[in-house]
């Protein structure tokens, strides 16, 4: 009678990598990385140390934010900043709805669909900052060109997923649409819209948030908005004034977070 | 659906007449408002300057083109600086937002009373406030250079890496948790067999994919002087040396492309 012996131990299979010499290879190329890119931070400690104090007290300034003594520069900041926020989004919804039909490949002929991709990849492959930049020096310094930069991001944004949206509905009711004899217009207006109609406006809430945050920082390259007060306030050094900005941005943030997953809730 | 009774007989409408009434005053006022957002906003424009643009655009367009390709022997080491902030400032994110996550989940914090508020707190304000803020900040406390950038790269990332991770926990299954826990493994022992294994995928993901984003964010943070392109083109800027501003936007654009490409590939051969 044979006694069939069970191994005592386990040891948990590699959750990823199974090949072992891949895996040490990764490691040890992963090592290297690091230490030479650790290698080659230069940090001046000296200048670290003597920036503590100055740290501890921004982070006194965040708890003890200080509202009233530049309060006209932060409520002048607030209302660019909102304002901006507003028509860039509703500017970019008209123009990247026409956009995101055209570059949705079941709607769209071959030409059309391409131009507008190309619209969308030029849109989304600059950063925000560096747009603003460029319209500062075009427009001049203020909110307007804050307007454009933020128009021109919310279009890539808006359009591509509003298009990936179009090309996932479900195509039995288009069918069904197209088969009593609808022209192109009529199928857009009842096969394609009320489908794509509750994400879209769930999109636009939310871009309405993140257009919300730019707006904060490309006042940091002249384009107005909160972002200028802010980069004033610590220049300055008041850290308390910075610190009321950024509890204000969180506040703002955190209310349109929770007030946009409220009514895409209620639209849905 | 309301249906109106007419001398031809029944005609069915969508929506009520009330629906409807507000549907127009719920158009009206979004109207109303961008109009007047629209006008407290351009209250100090100058127009001059706007018709001025498309001159304005063409001259620097003019002055831009050709790019000045020789300026690039100057960009790699600011490239590598770039890299490095993206990378290390992911990993030390990632660090951190890690027991954030935990925290946060619902199945896994501690105590739902204190530390599940706290972590949501952190995840929202580090997400709240761009990258770019937090290195504005850093550069005035610590002084300028890459630590400040890799801290501003590491604190916004908390925010993203943590919110997605402890959704991805929540989400993990429960019954391969409790038997885990049914053969009497320690709290470590379930987080490394029970929920490592269900969440190592989403993990890697995220990383790679913040790791995409923080590219793109790190070539610009030099503007406040976090180190890295942004240095250079804020320099160039400066002396408007727009050739140079081209050569560099080409740098970053390729960067862009190149680390967008590699976390496709990445999450690809994860998910």
């Amino acid at each position: 009678m044979s006694v069939t012996t069970y191994p005592r131990t386990w040891r948990r299979p590699p959750t990823m990598i199974r090949d072992a010499r891949l895996r040490y290879a990764l490691y040890a190329g992963i090592l290297v990385y690091l230490v030479l890119a650790v290698g080659s931070v230069e940090v001046n400690w000296a200048r670290v140390w003597e920036g503590l104090d100055r740290g501890w007290r921004f982070v006194l300034g965040f708890l003890q934010p200080d509202f009233t003594s530049r309060w006209r520069d932060i409520s002048q900041g607030l209302v660019e900043s909102l304002t901006m926020t507003m028509t860039a989004t509703v500017a970019g919804v008209i123009i990247s709805v026409p956009i995101g039909i055209g570059a949705a490949r079941n709607l769209a002929p071959r030409p059309v669909y391409y131009l507008c991709r190309g619209i969308i990849a030029l849109s989304r492959s600059l950063q925000e900052i560096i747009i603003a930049i460029l319209l500062v020096a075009m427009f001049g310094f203020g909110p307007f060109a804050g307007f454009l930069t933020l128009t021109f991001a919310t279009i890539g944004f808006l359009s591509k997923l509003l298009a990936e949206d179009i090309e996932d509905i479900d195509e039995a009711q288009a069918e069904a649409i197209r088969a009593t004899g609808a022209s192109w217009w009529q199928l857009v207006n009842y096969a394609v819209q009320p489908q794509v109609m509750p994400r879209l406006i769930g999109l636009v809430l939310y871009r309405f948030d993140i257009n919300f945050r730019e707006s904060a920082v490309i006042g940091i390259v002249g384009a107005g908005g909160i972002g200028a007060t802010l980069n004033t306030a610590i220049d300055r050094y008041e850290y308390d004034s910075a610190g009321a900005v950024l509890l204000i941005i969180i506040a703002i943030v955190m209310a349109a977070e929770y007030s946009s997953s409220h009514i895409r809730k209620w639209v849905q | 659906m309301p249906v109106t009774e007419t001398a031809r007989g029944p005609v069915w409408q969508l929506r009520t007449p009330r629906a409807r009434l507000l549907m127009w005053l719920g158009w009206f006022a979004v109207v109303a408002l961008t109009v007047w957002c629209w006008q407290v906003m351009t209250k100090d424009t100058i127009w001059a300057f706007v018709a001025d643009a498309p001159s304005q655009a063409a001259d620097i367009g003019a002055r831009a083109f050709p790019p000045r390709w020789s300026y690039a022997e100057k960009l790699w080491l600011p490239l590598w600086d770039t890299i490095n902030i993206a990378t290390l400032g992911t990993m030390l994110g990632v660090a951190i937002a890690t027991p954030v996550a935990f925290m946060a989940a619902r199945n896994t914090t501690p105590s739902a009373m204190f530390a599940r508020p706290a972590a949501l707190f952190i995840i929202v304000a580090s997400r709240s406030i761009n990258s770019l803020i937090w290195a504005l900040l850093l550069v005035s406390i610590l002084g300028p250079g890459l630590l400040a950038g890799i801290i501003a790269i590491a604190l916004r990332s908390i925010g993203f890496v943590g919110k997605l991770l402890y959704e991805a926990i929540e989400e993990t299954d429960a019954t391969q948790i409790e038997a885990i826990e049914a053969t009497g493994a320690s709290g470590a022992q379930l987080l490394t067999y029970g929920y490592w294994p269900q969440i190592a995928p989403a993990f890697w993901g995220i990383s790679v994919f913040r790791w995409d984003i923080n590219i793109r964010e790190s070539a610009v943070l030099g503007l406040v002087g976090a180190g890295g392109l942004g240095l250079q083109l804020q320099a160039s800027l400066n002396v408007l040396a727009w050739p140079q501003v081209t050569m560099i936007l080409i740098v970053i654009l390729g960067t862009v492309v190149f680390s967008e490409w590699v976390s496709a590939r990445v999450r690809h051969a994860i998910i």
